[in-house]
């Protein structure tokens, strides 16, 4: 069965406390070079067929259901066979 | 008359009985109420109470506001009736778009607890008419998930509309923008706020206070000003 990717972010100008937590472990552990580290979600819904209808009703989904546009966007909808 | 004030019940509400507790302090008739029922019951206003509905998955609040009786929910709250989202109950309000903006995790990471002082900023809604602007009270505060943001154009509508109910006093426990605390819809019948009014109704049970340990009632006059509001609005 096709799989769906929706892939959510919090929104880039709000604080996102869960990546700013593994940011300063990371640097902690001496790891240097690396600056922000951002914390988003990733849906893998498992669909019949992924035909536009589908693909339209993912879209739906996504911005009402998986993400709240207040305070994250959704960043990418795939398909992976 | 025999004002009925209905808490909903979520899977994982954890203080829909300290809820019903205060309604029946207050004078009122407790009614609980199930999410999963169309069925409102009759009641005159509503509590949504606190806890960690669904285990805050997908986010806090988010899959309770999907509830089936949340579509009488927010029926209920477009013709006027006094609806109080405490905590939890104030993240499904957020995610239902019956107040604005939204609840991130804790600016520090941490759970939070820890008996809170709080300005009045509004008290010409059903829950706060027996607070007087600029009152503060203490309420107790218990949540990971608290941090109130919006975006700056919602930021500059709550303040232009009056629609912060509380601000937190003294210190900012979890990053939230502006300092808001709780917020109000714009007819002051829906009201959500972080903090427990329901755990701040029994001298001996609630909050510390500068008077005597665990003394603080303040929470109480939430819950007798949301049934005077509905006794003047049916006389």
């Amino acid at each position: 069965m096709p799989t769906i990717v929706v892939d959510v972010m919090p929104k880039a100008e709000l604080l996102d406390p869960q990546g700013k937590a593994v940011a300063g472990a990371l640097q902690r552990l001496g790891h240097a070079g690396f600056g922000d580290v951002r914390i988003g979600k990733r849906f893998e819904l498992t669909v019949d067929t992924a035909d536009e209808q589908t693909l339209a009703a993912v879209r739906t989904i996504a911005e009402e259901i998986l993400s709240n546009s207040v305070i994250e966007d959704v960043v990418g909808i795939e398909v992976v066979e | 008359m025999t004002v009925r004030v209905g808490v909903i019940t979520f899977p994982g509400s954890l203080d829909d009985g300290d809820a019903r507790r205060a309604v029946r302090l207050a004078g009122a008739e407790p009614v609980a109420l199930w999410h999963g029922s169309h069925d409102l019951e009759g009641v005159d206003a509503l509590v949504l109470p606190g806890g960690f509905s669904y285990g805050d998955y997908l986010r806090a609040g988010a899959i309770a506001a999907l509830a089936p009786i949340m579509s009488e929910v927010k029926d209920a709250a477009a013709k006027g009736m006094p609806i109080l989202g405490i905590c939890n109950g104030f993240q499904m309000l957020v995610e239902a778009h019956l107040l604005p903006g939204g609840l991130i995790r804790n600016a520090h990471q941490q759970f939070i607890r820890r008996d809170q002082r709080l300005v009045v900023e509004n008290a010409d809604t059903a829950w706060t008419s027996e607070f007087r602007r600029g009152q503060e009270i203490v309420i107790p505060l218990k949540n990971a998930d608290g941090g109130y943001i919006a975006s700056d154009e919602t930021l500059a509508r709550i303040q232009g509309e009056n629609l912060v109910a509380f601000r937190y006093a003294g210190v900012n426990p979890n990053g939230s923008m502006d300092d808001i605390a709780g917020l109000t819809n714009e007819h002051g019948n829906v009201v959500g706020l972080m903090p427990h009014p329901e755990h701040a109704i029994e001298p001996g049970f609630g909050p510390d206070t500068a008077v005597a340990m665990r003394s603080g009632v303040d929470g109480l006059s939430f819950f007798t000003a949301a049934v005077s509001a509905v006794v003047h609005s049916a006389a």
